[in-house]
């Protein structure tokens, strides 16, 4: 599904992703980690088409396409989603006028017809049941006011409308209580199907104990210092990320 | 210069007999001192503080006169009218009420609502030039010149089921036509009275349309005033708009620009009396050369009044806007509440504001605040919204339009409300 060749990224010059490489397949669930400021969020970043990063060398290839030729809406459109680590709040624009203008033109896209607001509400009631969304957070303006966990949940919520082929979820953990965490992590286990795929980029073994991941990546510096399965995030856990970079020397 | 300014004294000399008031009435006074007053100041320089930021001076390049009457097809006029409004219908052609286009239908005892040309003259004498100071060029050739425009007069206790809708029609194919509508609107105590004002062109030559509307709030009355301005970028739009509040009244004014290659907009509320409210809402949307000029002034004289002030800009193209807001809080206007913001976003680089808030203060037990920010597309927000899958257009259509919500939020009117809606989203493309 996902295949980045030796991904080199700069941001104002600065080198940040120096060579990573990595592939997903359908199905399949990998949890990125690694300290603050090695270039998990630049990766997801790269992958869901922001401006202001510029790829020296490599590549992304996404279904067999080139992924960075595509703008952002058309990366949406073929099926990536980025739950982002800081949503954005958008004065004057409604949560659900929004998620119904942005399910449509994917539905259009896909050569599905629209959805009317009757279809929507319907489709949404359901969705929002299964994040524990409340409806009065829909006639909100976009994360505006939200707290910390209601952002991350919103975001969830939009993976669930959205049902994309491949998910990158930026530190959806953070900021949540353990319940929402729970909720969070059974409103990704639900969208995971022999279809899609999820990346997820954490800092903490809490997640993946309910999302449990099929591999593990340590990203250091810009680059995949170790990959391995679920029990390496539990050594990482215990060890600390300074394990790795010894590991990285010898 | 000079010679500009003499070809307008000229008309003055050739029209004056066919203008309300004759030679002896105190109209025909008003006229005469507001054409000595025009002959001494001229169009405004921006060496004149209040016209620093708008040069008049392309006005000169023109020749501007009095179109003559045109008989305009019905059907003109059809195309403006606002779907689904219940509207009395006034049409102004080239700022000459058109009788023909006009549908008004019959109206209770005491009220008029019709051209300013045909009113009473006891009514002008109490009225005319009472609630407007002739400070600059364009007041004084407004009050000398005008030569109609409409007059409403809504008495005591009455109130006026249906919307006014006053279409503007202005333009002329063979010259550069002086179109200069003077409206007088009086509303009685206890009164409620609805206007929307729409101003539209009907041809390419330049056009200078220079018109104030007066009003007058009775005690305990609600007036609530619409303005779209959408001419084409061939017409020069100078405005004044000032309302003055009895007591406990209740005045909106609502503007939104969108048209004209320079507009000026002079609004002014007088809070004259005790617990009275003014509301003044404004969005403006300029393009390509287009300069906007929204100066306002809430006069704040007496005790326990409160505004609210609310202006949203955006600019693109190599377009100017200017704000200016002025509020005075007077000794006497102890326990006013007074707010106002105003805001604009900068599409393009050449796009370009000036804004100053002015707020002079003179009573000490009052709340006032102001702010302003200017500042680009939400770029984040931007790329939120592709990453769902909306595309750039209109994913800077939908965040243009949240900007401008909180305007939109202060149309109750919903018929009113989803027009203009319709038009502005329209036009953010
Ligand atoms: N727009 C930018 N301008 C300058 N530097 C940037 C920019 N964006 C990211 N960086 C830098 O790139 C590096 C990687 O940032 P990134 O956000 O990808 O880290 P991260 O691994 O997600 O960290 P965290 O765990 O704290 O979220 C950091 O040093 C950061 O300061
Ligand atoms: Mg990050």
């Amino acid at each position: 599904m996902l295949k980045i060749n030796d991904l080199f990224v700069s941001v104002e010059e600065k080198e940040i992703l120096k060579g990573v490489s990595l592939e997903v397949n359908k199905g399949e669930v990998h949890a990125i980690m690694g300290p603050n400021g090695s270039g998990k969020s630049t990766l997801a970043n790269v992958i869901a088409g922001k401006d202001g990063y510029e790829v020296t060398s490599g590549e992304i290839i996404y279904e067999g396409k080139d992924l960075l030729d595509m703008d952002p809406e058309e990366r949406a459109r073929e099926g990536v989603f980025l739950a982002f680590q800081y949503p954005v709040e958008i004065p004057g624009v409604s949560n659900a006028t929004f998620l119904k203008t942005a399910l449509n033109e994917i539905r259009k896209y896909r050569g599905e017809a629209e959805l009317d607001s009757r279809e929507f509400l319907q489709y949404m009631r359901e969705k929002m049941k299964l994040i524990g969304i409340d409806e009065s957070m829909l006639s909100r303006s976009v994360n505006q006011g939200f707290s910390g966990g209601e952002k991350k949940r919103n975001e969830i919520f939009q993976l669930q409308m959205l049902q994309p082929k491949l998910a990158v979820l930026d530190e959806t953990d953070s900021g949540l209580d353990i319940d929402a965490l729970k909720i969070v992590a059974n409103g990704v286990n639900t969208f995971r199907s022999a279809d899609n795929a999820v990346i997820v980029v954490t800092h903490y073994q809490r997640l993946l104990n309910y999302i449990i991941p099929d591999f593990v990546h340590v990203l250091v510096d810009g680059k995949i210092a170790r990959s391995g399965g679920k029990e390496l995030a539990l050594e990482l856990e215990e060890k600390g990320y300074e394990w790795v970079k010894e590991g990285e020397a010898v | 210069m000079e010679n500009i300014i003499e070809k307008y004294l000229t008309q003055f000399r050739e029209s004056t007999e066919s203008l309300n008031g004759n030679s002896v009435s105190g109209i025909h006074k008003l006229r005469t001192n507001a054409i000595e007053k025009f002959h001494e100041l001229g169009f405004p320089t921006t060496k004149n503080e209040d016209w620093k930021y708008t040069n008049v001076s392309v006005l000169n390049n023109f020749h501007f006169r009095k179109s003559p009457v045109q008989n305009l097809d019905k059907s003109l006029a059809e195309k403006y009218k606002i779907p689904g409004l219940d509207a009395e219908l006034i049409v102004i052609v080239n700022g000459i009420f058109s009788h023909e286009l006009s549908e008004i239908s019959s109206q209770p005892d005491g009220v008029v609502i019709g051209s300013l040309k045909s009113a009473e003259n006891d009514l002008l004498n109490a009225h005319l030039g009472k609630y407007s100071e002739i400070n600059n060029g364009f007041t004084a050739l407004n009050t000398a010149l005008a030569g109609d425009g409409v007059l409403i007069y809504v008495p005591d206790n009455t109130v006026l089921k249906k919307t006014v809708h006053i279409i503007y029609l202005s333009g002329d194919d063979n010259l550069n036509a002086l179109v200069q509508p003077r409206n007088l609107i009086i509303a009685g105590e206890n009164s409620r009275l609805n206007i929307i004002e729409t101003y539209h062109s009907i041809y390419g030559n330049e056009t200078l349309l220079n018109s104030v509307t007066e009003i007058k709030c009775g005690r305990n009355s609600g007036v609530k005033l619409y303005r779209l301005q959408s001419e084409n970028n061939q017409t020069f739009h100078i405005n004044l708009t000032e309302a003055h509040l009895e007591e406990a009244c209740n005045y909106s004014h609502y503007s939104v620009t969108l048209g004209g290659r320079l507009v000026r907009n002079d609004t002014n509320i007088v809070l004259d009396a005790e617990n009275s409210t003014g509301n003044l809402y404004g969005l403006y949307l300029t393009e390509e050369n287009q300069h906007v000029d929204n100066h306002t002034l809430i006069d704040h004289r007496k005790p326990h009044c409160q505004s609210n002030e609310l202006y949203k800009g955006i600019l693109s193209g190599k377009s100017h806007g200017v704000f200016n807001g002025k509020v005075f809080v007077r000794k006497d206007a102890q326990k006013t509440n007074a707010y106002q913001s105003n805001k604009a976003i900068l599409l393009s680089d050449d796009a370009k504001i000036d804004t100053k808030p002015q707020l002079e203060i003179f009573a000490d037990d009052v709340k006032c605040s102001h702010g302003a920010a200017i500042g680009q597309l939400d770029e984040q927000a931007l790329f939120y919204l592709r990453s769902r899958g909306i595309d750039e257009a209109n994913a800077r259509k939908i965040l243009l339009r949240a900007f401008a919500n909180d305007v939109f939020e202060k149309i109750e009117d919903e018929v009113i409300h989803n027009w203009l809606n319709e038009i502005v989203t329209e036009r953010l493309k």
